[in-house]
């Protein structure tokens, strides 16, 4: 294992070091709270020197990621970051830089939506973008956004996958909060993350033409490659992680986290770092003799349905806490679950729980409810519950 | 006056080879003449952007892709940002002596994508912008587009309208007005003129834009014969001009003294024919005030009627 430091920074300083040490050719960004701290510190280190990269300071979010991809296809590796608005407006151009192949890594801080204005986390942002293609990591804390955010390359990058990233981190509530991270030392990630190659790029020794229009004859199959690829990415992802455990001595286990899920009878399946609060809940819960656990869905592209339903089908309730409601139906997170159990002859008894929207603190009290209402889980009751709404004010 | 506009930049200097062959664009479209000609003075280091719009749509078919460079369509408002990441990846990479290329049209130069062309001029990232102007959305069937002139017809200014009511703007004072580092403009019936232009921005060290007038039979309603005598004739009548911006001096390239008379050339385009006298005589009168403008920017001009005016106050 190799020597590290440990430093005491946030979420998005953890984010900024991570792409330090990965060293992209081009990084291309666009501020907006709760992310500009990882714009601003990624201008400290190109102004102090200790990023050596072409910074393009532009003009919006489209042009940001537009200008990722135009490196990209050079074969430069790049990085972006943005949030909630920011991700929305540049949306025509995640489905653009997944479908060119360009392995882009980009940290999206989850934010909600306009309107009504607000900055505070939830996950409507990037889980309305299930669909462009990408991977999408969500990561507890600001140990795994670092190391995400080096691995994120080493997904990317494989030739087998040659898919953007999405690193999600929950905005304020990881961005904003100091933690102790290890920092590997740039050697050791050199060697762990070796340059971006690829012959997917327009090349001066063999031109290329590429972003181009697909008749209905061949677009299903440029289609279908990408899904593959997606897909396939499931296996990269646990092999990428064994490595880097075995270089820096951390594993997140792939796909999914689960926290004690092997004997439990009620499941709580998260996103992100309400995990860190639901686990204390659990301990606490366990205490008392009661059979909880958690299982974290780490990526939701690829999504690990298989490992979720190994984990989870012998529970006799699984909650799904989701920040995030997809109006007019139920959480998407949800439905994915559901859709996993649909293979399965018998499933467990399943719950959505809508919570945290717009930044609203989910509590632990409030996770212990979820574990009662699991308790007492009613097949013909409402299964998509708002946590703490408050019917009063409306 | 620093621009050099003796070392001209001749037929022969042009590469032999094609950089855009056997796509599919109309008999006798400007545009894939602009593209054909700048890749010719580029030549084949030269890294393409193209953004939705009818060159990427005639050019990029798979499997039947006419560009024998490289090259890659962007988003539709995407032209500038894609070419500022593509130049970026230049010098990351240490890509030497190459050229980051860009040919959109007028509603991708204009409308949606003047944020990131603005953007790009503001870093002076180095790239060729070259805007071909035909003047509307053709790719989608001939819609109005921010450059769509005064009175011509388009599918969503119909004739039954009067044709469209808005002016034009200008491109060429819009991206001077940043102080870009070079920006021109010109047109296909030109020839020679253009080429030279094209020339001059590869070696430029920042942003240059060239603004090129190409018609487009398909939505003017014109024979395919046509293209050609009708941009030069735009420029020989006034409603289009030949001009530089270097070194924040303007310089026009052409000085007519008096123009080619306007009914003529409007007639002949079906997108004018609905034209009465009187809206000859309005446009007649707009080109005449935009004249003045010109004549009041160009420093050459400047410098033969008042001598010692400096240009600012001019
Ligand atoms: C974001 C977005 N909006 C609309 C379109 C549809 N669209 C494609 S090309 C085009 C018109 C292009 O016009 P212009 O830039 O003038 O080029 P031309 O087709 O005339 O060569 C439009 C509206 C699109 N591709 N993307
Ligand atoms: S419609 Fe006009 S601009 Fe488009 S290819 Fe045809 S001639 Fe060229």
């Amino acid at each position: 294992m190799s020597e590290s430091a440990r430093v005491f920074v946030s979420g998005n300083e953890a984010v900024a070091l991570g792409v330090r040490l990965a060293r992209p050719h081009v990084v291309a960004a666009y501020p907006i709270t709760p992310q500009t701290v990882v714009v601003e510190r990624l201008s400290d280190m190109v102004a102090d020197g200790s990023l050596k990269t072409e910074y393009l300071h532009v003009e919006s979010e489209h042009s940001a990621l537009s200008a990722c991809m135009g490196a990209s296809v050079l074969g430069a590796r790049t990085f972006t970051a943005t949030s909630s608005q920011g991700l929305l407006y540049m949306a025509e151009c995640l489905h653009y830089a997944s479908g060119g192949r360009m392995p882009i890594v980009m940290m999206n801080a989850n934010r909600s939506l306009a309107l009504p204005w607000n900055i505070y986390n939830d996950q409507r942002d990037s889980l309305s973008l299930l669909d462009s293609g990408w991977l999408q990591v969500y990561v507890e804390d600001a140990q795994e956004a670092l190391d995400m955010i080096i691995q994120g390359y080493a997904i990317a990058e494989n030739p087998a996958v040659m898919t953007p990233i999405m690193v999600n981190l929950d905005g304020f509530v990881l961005t904003h909060t100091y933690e102790l991270v290890d920092v590997p030392t740039a050697q050791s990630v050199d060697r762990f993350l070796p340059p971006y190659q690829t012959t997917n790029k327009l090349d001066l020794g063999a031109p290329k033409n590429m972003g181009f229009t697909a008749t209905p004859a061949d677009y299903t199959e440029f289609k279908y490659q990408q899904h593959r690829a997606l897909l396939d990415s499931a296996r990269v992802i646990e092999q990428t992680d064994e490595a880097y455990a075995s270089a820096f001595g951390r594993s997140y286990g792939g796909l999914v986290q689960s926290y004690q899920a092997e004997d439990a009878e009620l499941i709580l399946v998260t996103l992100g770092s309400v995990n860190g609060t639901a686990r204390v809940v659990v301990d606490g819960l366990r205490a008392e003799g009661r059979k909880v656990g958690l299982v974290r869905l780490r990526f939701l592209r690829p999504f690990p349905a298989r490992e979720l339903v190994a984990l989870t089908r012998h529970a006799r309730a699984v909650g799904v806490l989701e920040k995030n409601v997809s109006m007019g139906y139920e959480g998407t997170v949800f439905t994915h679950v559901n859709s996993a159990y649909s293979a399965e002859t018998s499933a467990p008894h399943v719950l959505n729980f809508v919570a945290g929207l717009g930044g609203r603190d989910i509590s632990r009290q409030d996770i212990i409810s979820m574990f009662d209402q699991l308790a007492s889980v009613d097949p013909t009751s409402e299964r998509v519950r708002f946590v703490n709404l408050k019917l009063q004010i409306i | 006056m620093s621009i050099d506009t003796k070392k001209a930049f001749g037929a022969r200097d042009l590469s032999d080879r094609e950089f855009f062959y056997g796509h599919k664009a109309c008999a006798g479209c400007g545009g894939s003449v602009a593209v054909r000609l700048a890749l010719k003075v580029l030549g084949e280091r030269t890294f393409t952007v193209v953004p939705a719009g009818c060159m990427s749509a005639v050019g990029f078919i798979f499997p039947q892709l006419a560009f024998t460079s490289n090259a890659i369509i962007s988003t539709f408002a995407g032209t500038a940002s894609m070419l500022s990441g593509v130049s970026a990846a230049i010098r990351a990479l240490g890509i030497k002596d190459a050229h980051a290329v860009g040919f959109a049209g007028d509603g991708a130069t204009a409308d949606i994508g003047i944020q990131a062309l603005s953007g790009a001029i503001d870093r002076r990232d180095k790239i060729i912008y070259i805007c071909y102007d035909n003047e509307a959305y053709m790719n989608t069937g001939v819609q109005k587009s921010g450059l769509t002139p005064l009175g011509a017809r388009t599918t969503t200014t119909p004739a039954t309208g009067g044709g469209s009511a808005a002016r034009k703007k200008d491109m060429f004072e819009i991206v001077a007005a940043h102080g870009i580092d070079y920006a021109a403009t010109a047109s296909v019936g030109y020839v020679q003129d253009y080429i030279n232009k094209v020339n001059k921005a590869r070696t430029i060290e920042g942003t240059s834009y060239i603004h090129v007038l190409a018609p487009c039979p398909t939505g003017w309603g014109t024979e395919p014969d046509e293209s050609i005598e009708i941009a030069k004739e735009a420029v020989d009548c006034g409603l289009w001009y030949l001009a530089e911006f270097e070194n924040s001096d303007y310089r026009l390239n052409r000085k007519p003294k008096e123009f080619a008379p306007l009914e003529p050339f409007l007639k002949r385009q079906g997108r004018y024919r609905h034209l009465s006298a009187s809206d000859i005589e309005t446009i007649a009168r707009y080109r005449d005030e935009k004249w003045r403008r010109i004549r009041r920017w160009d420093s050459q001009l400047n410098q033969d009627t008042h001598q010692d005016a400096p240009l600012a106050s001019s």
